[in-house]
């Protein structure tokens, strides 16, 4: 035990001046603010260069230089007058999902290709009353809907078409989904940390495929006032970083009640995640699904995850196996339950109140009926045909009920192995990141990736994912930890216990 | 069970999508792709399972909770239209509706 106390020590106290500014951890980058070794403005204008000069990830959508800038000297007259934040000057950018009023808030979709936010999301304020300062926007699959990043409507900057988001370990590939441009803005080190949405695993996926460490919380830990609707009762905001460490800090700020402006805010205190960080994991009970281990996962993945789990009973952890019987039901249960709230919400998008309305059109029903088509890419249509079919008479109990019933079944699956584990591990997705363009054809394909976030997104429970090596290509190989409902603080404990004794998550893409 | 181009249209009329020939023909090539995989799920035997609606009602401390029907925001007309497509004092602007 002492001997893990030492090596924390030694691995997280690095000399701010020894690495370039942008290597550096959320953690260290705000020690460094409050040591005044760095100003808010020479760090928000070094990742704005930085950011800059990889515009061709795409990995950012809007940014503005003066906003950014006026906001870092506004933390650092709050640092010099002593009323500093927790995270104050520290640089992140937000996933285009949340809106914000200094910046353009698109969604990745066409609908929404100028629209200016009246306010900020919850999860913007909370940061910024932390002291966050707001690098820009991140691209994402248009309304959350994809695992890819290649579904965004939306020119990034620097470029002068759309075009896919790049995976910066291979930029032949996609950096995953939906939350793409915050895992390869992260993993190019384009800035310390991001938010990020997790409805499917839109955290968890992306992170894994950039090799960087990202957690949902509970559903209705973190509020949901300000992120543009795609699925109510399963979208999730979070934070993506380089280490479990960071993820504790950020969390810490996001979540809360926001009992007046998000209904399924849950009425439970913010935590502080920093408090258990570091302690032990002796005697943790880890839990198998061997469902999670079958046909569908791809050696490279399997191997990278076994060996991380040695190491877990090095840290000594216990692996106990578990079953979730109904791991591939939850595909085609997700798959029904989303696109139905997903048709409900995308109804706001008429082309009366806010964003594109068509040329021309004929009458009031031919001008939804326009507006929607030019509005809507591919991914978001089909998703609003599968709702609106599931949703309608006749069909409704076959299909959105039906799905319902089995979502429960899945929420006391876990129930059941919870009695046996404290947390549970597997893989984030069956495979590396795949190439841009091999899954673009065929949504199917890209539904059945998403077979190992589901089951947790449909009961609620937290999750995250951590790099525990690397598989075919070279690419980066996530693990999942779900723990039972408010365990966030016991999956980062374990995270952070795993990225203490190994560097997997210290690794850079060559060229960042 | 399989969807026809008939009940793509009767869909993309309750979605108001216009879809193209060439869209609808995708889209029902793809919808059917995807209900094949939904089939498994039809023969789970769900006899009693209340539907779960909301991951948060399995935590039986926490109900949904209702509030007072009451505004809660301060007027923003200005701000919100900012971004609409037909203003005029004041009000959203649309295709005539009743002749």
């Amino acid at each position: 035990m002492s001997n893990f106390v030492k090596h924390t020590m030694t691995t997280s106290t690095s000399s701010p001046s020894s690495t370039d500014l942008h290597d550096q951890s959320v953690h260290d980058l705000a020690q460094a603010l409050r040591d005044k070794k760095v100003s808010a403005v020479e760090l928000a204008q070094h990742f704005l260069d930085r950011l800059n000069a990889h515009a061709n990830l795409g990995a950012f959508v809007a940014i503005d230089s003066e906003t950014t800038l006026a906001q870092a000297r506004a933390a650092d007259a709050r640092i010099s007058n002593g009323t500093a934040g927790a995270l104050e000057g520290v640089p992140i950018a937000h996933k285009d999902i949340f809106v914000t009023k200094d910046f353009v808030t698109t969604a990745g979709s066409r609908m929404l290709k100028d629209y200016r936010s009246p306010f900020d999301a919850t999860v913007v304020a909370k940061l910024a009353a932390q002291g966050v300062v707001t690098l820009g926007k991140l691209n994402c699959d248009e309304f959350a809907m994809g695992s890819s990043n290649e579904n965004s409507a939306i020119c990034a900057i620097g470029h002068s078409t759309v075009e896919p988001v790049r995976n910066p370990w291979d930029t032949t590939r996609i950096p995953g989904g939906s939350s793409g441009g915050s895992a390869a803005a992260v993993a190019a080190r384009l800035a310390p940390a991001a938010t990020g949405t997790d409805t499917g695993g839109s955290i968890r996926q992306p992170a894994s495929f950039c090799g960087i460490t990202g957690i949902k919380p509970t559903y209705g830990r973190a509020s949901r006032y300000g992120m543009v609707a795609f699925a109510s009762s399963l979208d999730q905001a979070g934070p993506m970083a380089r280490s479990a460490q960071d993820c504790a800090l950020l969390l810490s700020a996001m979540c809360g009640p926001d009992l007046d402006r998000d209904s399924t805010s849950l009425d439970v205190p913010a935590e502080d995640y920093l408090l258990k960080l570091n302690d032990s994991i002796e005697g943790l009970r880890i839990g198998i699904p061997k469902e999670f281990f079958g046909e569908g996962l791809a050696p490279d993945v399997r191997t990278a995850i076994d060996v991380a789990l040695q190491e877990y009973e090095k840290l000594g952890a216990k692996l106990v196996p578990i079953t979730l019987p109904r791991t591939e039901l939850s595909i085609p249960v997700y798959y029904i339950i989303a696109p139905a709230e997903a048709s409900s919400n995308l109804s706001r998008f008429d082309g009366v109140k806010f964003g594109h309305r068509a040329n021309k059109f004929a009458d009031l029903t031919d001008m939804y009926k326009k507006t929607r088509a030019e509005g809507f890419g591919d991914e978001a249509k089909r998703r609003i045909m599968i709702g609106a079919y599931v949703l309608s008479h006749g069909y409704y109990d076959a299909y959105y009920l039906q799905a319902q019933k089995i979502r429960r079944m899945i929420a006391d699956d876990f129930q059941s192995a919870f009695k046996d584990c404290d947390v549970i591990a597997g893989p984030v997705a069956p495979t590396v990141a795949w190439k841009i363009g091999e899954k673009s054809d065929d949504p199917v394909a890209n539904y059945l990736a998403d077979i190992f976030t589901l089951p947790g997104s449909l009961a609620g429970l937290p999750g995250m994912s951590i790099p525990v090596g690397f598989g075919a290509g070279g690419m980066p190989v996530g693990m999942q930890l779900l723990g039972n409902y408010f365990q966030e603080a016991r999956l980062l404990q374990a995270a952070h216990r795993f990225q203490q004794a190994t560097d997997w998550h210290a690794h850079t893409p060559k060229g960042f | 069970m399989s969807l026809t181009s008939t009940d793509i249209a009767r869909i993309a009329n309750l979605a108001r999508l216009e879809l193209s020939a060439t869209e609808s023909e995708r889209m029902l090539t793809q919808m059917n792709d995807f209900f094949d995989i939904v089939e498994q799920m039809r023969a789970v035997d769900t006899t009693g399972v209340e539907p779960l609606a909301h991951p948060v009602v399995v935590l039986s401390e926490f109900a949904l909770r209702l509030r007072e029907d009451v505004a809660s925001e301060p007027n923003q007309r200005e701000a919100n239209q900012r971004s609409a497509p037909a203003v005029e004092n004041g009000l959203f602007l649309v295709p005539k509706v009743i002749e």
